[in-house]
This record gives C-alpha cells, structure tokens and sequence, in this order.
C-alpha cells in the first residue's frame, strides 16, 4: 500500500548560475529501498543534502509526512533526527569513543536517559558488528568499521529513513563489501532507505525502485528489473553499459 | 667575579628571599587567572564570531549578527594593537578621570587588563581553531538532529579546545612575563620585587639575574606542565577490545533460545565436575 514518508516536489537548486538540480520530483513509500544512481556531477549527493536541509533548496518543497520541511514552520533539528544520514566521508565524531558517538545524539536530541542510550547504542553496534570495538576512537579504526558505526550511529537515533550518500565510495575495494552486507540486513529488515551509490550490484539486487539522474533531473525511474534490462531512456543505456562493463 | 656574584646573591636571597617569593606567587596567580579569563573571553568572542547566518534568516538576525562581528573585530584590533603597558595605564587613570571613581584593589585592575588583552589574542586562535575543524564534523552532528549549539558544545569545542590548547600555552607563557608591566600601575609582581630591591641596596646585576633564573624556571614549569596536559588530552593511544557475549547480554538483546539452558549452566557444570 502507498505509504509514502518523502516526497519531493519540484525541487531546483542553483549554485551561483549553476543549476544542479532541475524540477526534480519523486516519493519515497516506506519501506522502499531506493538507490539514485547516475554520472559523477548528475546532482545525486546533492539531491541528498538537500533532503537532509544540509543545502537550502532554490525552489520547491520536501513533504515529510504531507509536511513541507523547507519553510520553516518544522524544526530542521527536529526533522534531522528522524531522517539518519549516513556520509560518504563517515563524519564520525573525532573526539569520542565508537560508544559514546552512538550515545551522544540519543541523550542531547532525544532525551533518552542514559542506560537506555547505551544499551540501545550497543545493540545497533552489534547489528553492524562493531559492539567490540565500543572503546575505540574514530581514528583508531579501518574505513569499513567507520561506516558501520557510522550507520549504527544513525539507526540508534530510530529514524523513520537512513540516507546514505555514496556509503562506499571512500573505502578500500576489501571493505565495501562489509558495509554492504550491513546495508543488505537493513534492507531486509524492511528498513526505508535511499541510496546515493555506484555500487550497481547494489542497486540491481537490494533495492525496489532504482532512480537514474542525469545533467540535474530525474532521466529515468522505476523497478531494478526494468532500468537494468530493459531502460527505455538511451542516456540510461549507455550509462549502464559504461559502468557495467567497467 | 662568579663567587662575588653567588655572595651578593646569597645576601639578598637572605634579606629579601619571601618578598621575591610573595612577587612569584602574586606573577603566578595573575598570569592564571588572567589566562582562564582570556580564555573564556576568546572562546566566547569566538564562538560568536563563527555563528552562521545566511540569506534566508531574518532582517534582525542578520543585522545583530553582524553587528556583532564588528564590535568583536575593533575590540580585538585595538588590544592587539596596543602596548599592554599603555593599557594598563589607560584603564587605570582613565576610568577615575570619565567617572570619578577609581580602582579600589590593585588585583582587580592588573586582572582586568591581562584577561583582556589575553581574549583578543584567543579570540583570533579561537576562531582559527574551529575554522580548522572539518565541516563533516558540523554536518554529521546535524545529521542526528543537534543544533548549532549542541553540534558546538559536544562536537566542535572539545576538538578546538584540544588543537588550539598549544596557543593556550603560548598565551601563558608570555603571561607570566608580560604581566612584568604591571609595576607600573603599582602591581607588586616578580619584577616589581626586582626594581624595589635593586633601588634599596643597589644590587642590580645579582638582583637580575634572580629574575632571569627564576622567570626562566617558571615558565619551563609552565611548558612542561602544559605538556603534561596536552598528552592527557590526547586520550589514550590504544582500546580494549570488549568481550561480544558479555555485551550482547548488557545491552538486553540476547534472547535465549526456550529450549536452551542458561549459559551460566556450563560454568556450573564445571565446578560441579570440580574443575
């Protein structure tokens, strides 16, 4: 049934005279798993951002459960906390232990008492396999063990939707396949999730609705199966056989 | 010429030894005081200079915020750009000159004026030291719902404070010889000690080189305490490992299986068996 958490409307941002994303529409229902996948420049991160408020939009609007988001009637702090991030440079916090980077956001922004925040903090750390590694410090850790707790440290926030902005795109090749794994037990658990990725396994075989942007828009959208066998769009194409016969 | 000088040394160390103690402790305490001041001043001045406003605010915010920026600039410009000696002056004669009433207590005023001339200089490493931390640092802290205060107090200030802590100490340092001014207002610092003595029996050169030796010996106490501090800040350079099971269990999560005994069983077992 159509359930949809996000939508987006017509939304364009410029950078200066630079339009990087143009009347860009689409819904994300719960529980779909949608990469956005496309060239380098298409505006796919950006897109992200601008989901997430990092970047103020030129035009348009972001419903957030029929709520425009962008006006500010809601609390951009508010709705951030409901829709986790997770980024391609990590952004752990330097000065924290892996724990306490899972516990900070619970006790500051959601007034969560502390032994709840830890135990909780603990049980998304074990999800993603890192519960030993609670006493370790961002830059003690791989790549691959930062993502992780990186993702568990926005699933302890309980949000409604995970973002994720190219996941995989700063790791060693011998790590991604770790944070995937992770990303693939949270698609399974019927998780809401929209994927900035390269990562067209990823997409092809995880996600139920794929989103091909190019040159700022929306060129193409719809079921893996369709865009991966059958994409009607020609740019589609030649964007696929490009990157799937790399 | 070496025994003269260790004899004249000896002679005033014996008549003035707890005067020249009494200046040590009064440089010391006001270097520190004035230091955590200023640092407080300079965080502040930071913290408010780098709050971020844009397009899309309102007329007020925008126009406060600015405002603001202003007043810190031309406070940092001109106790930067001014001899702390002259300011010390300044403020001392020219607050009874506008309003008649002058500074009961000597402290209050030397205080005063090294905190503030200390801030002006933070105020600048402050800044510096938060535009220094990665943005990541900001946009993950939003990411889980802080706000710009939250993102500051947990996230960004600790890790400025950590990197900009050598500034800190460089601040301290030329405070505990800078505050060497002060005589002039009438502060009875280390210095201080060194001109009434010197005037009284006319020994300046051994009375100098107490100064110098002693000066030195403060603020090598200073650099290696600060390093102390520095390292401590740092954190520990290794993590332990935690023991999975054990955790699984604290965080409520693990659901043992109805058929299954308690994992304390096979323990029991053993010492049953009088292993």
């Amino acid at each position: 049934m159509e359930n949809p958490i996000l939508e987006v409307r017509h939304l364009s941002k410029t950078f200066g005279t630079n339009a990087v994303l143009k009347d860009i529409d689409f819904t994300v229902n719960k529980g779909d798993v949608t990469s956005i996948i496309g060239a380098s420049g298409s505006g796919k991160s950006t897109l992200l951002r601008c989901i997430n408020l990092l970047e103020t939009l030129t035009t348009g609007e972001i419903l957030y459960h029929g709520q425009d988001v962008t006006k500010g009637k809601v609390n951009a702090s508010e709705y951030r906390a409901k829709v986790g991030m997770v980024f391609q440079s990590f952004n752990l916090f330097n000065n924290m232990t892996v724990l306490k980077n899972c516990m900070i956001g619970q006790e500051k922004v959601s007034h969560i008492k502390k032994e709840e925040a830890r135990d909780r903090a603990l049980y998304y750390l074990n999800k993603v396999g890192m519960a030993p590694y609670i006493n370790a410090r961002p830059a003690q850790i791989s790549g691959g063990q930062k993502q992780r707790v990186a993702i568990a440290r926005a699933l302890a926030m309980e949000p409604e939707i995970l973002l994720f902005d190219e996941p995989t795109s700063a790791l060693d090749p011998e790590m991604v396949g770790e944070v995937l794994d992770v990303m693939k037990s949270l698609a399974s658990d019927k998780m809401t999730m929209l994927v900035v990725t390269h990562e067209m396994a990823f997409a092809r075989d995880v996600s139920t609705h794929v989103v091909y942007m190019a040159d700022g828009v929306i060129e193409e959208e719809g079921l893996p199966e369709k865009i991966f066998t059958n994409p009607e769009s020609l740019s589609t194409r030649s964007f696929l056989k490009r990157i799937l016969n790399e | 010429m070496l025994i003269q000088l260790f004899s004249d040394i000896g002679k005033l160390w014996e008549k003035y030894g707890s005067v020249y103690l009494t200046g040590i402790a009064n440089t010391l305490i006001l270097a520190t005081v004035a230091t955590l001041i200023g640092c407080v001043i300079g965080f502040l001045c930071g913290i408010l200079k780098t709050i971020p406003y844009g397009p899309n605010d309102n007329i007020i915010k925008r126009f406060l915020l600015r405002l603001i920026r202003i007043i810190i600039q031309a406070y940092v410009e001109v106790f930067r750009g001014t001899p702390m000696i002259l300011q010390a002056v300044f403020i001392y004669y020219g607050l009874p000159y506008f309003f008649g009433v002058a500074f009961k207590d000597i402290w209050t005023v030397s205080i005063l004026v090294v905190s503030i001339n200390t801030g002006a200089y933070m105020a600048e490493s402050v800044r510096g030291g938060i535009m220094s931390i990665d943005v990541g640092q900001f946009e993950g802290a939003k990411a889980i719902g802080m706000n710009h205060w939250q993102a500051m107090l947990y996230v960004i200030l600790p890790q400025t404070l950590r990197n900009i802590l050598p500034q800190i100490g460089n601040n301290y340092i030329i405070n505990v010889k800078d505050t060497s001014v002060m005589f002039i207002i009438g502060f009875s610092d280390f210095f201080a000690v060194h001109k009434m003595v010197s005037g009284a029996v006319f020994k300046y050169f051994p009375s100098a080189t107490m100064e110098m030796v002693g000066y030195l010996c403060l603020t090598l106490l200073a650099s290696f305490l600060l390093r102390k501090i520095e390292k401590k800040m740092a954190g520990k350079s290794n993590y332990e490992l935690v023991n999975t099971d054990q955790l699984v269990m604290t965080a409520g999560t693990y659901s043992l299986p109805k058929d299954a005994a308690s994992p304390f069983d096979e323990v029991n077992k053993d010492i049953r068996e009088g292993k």
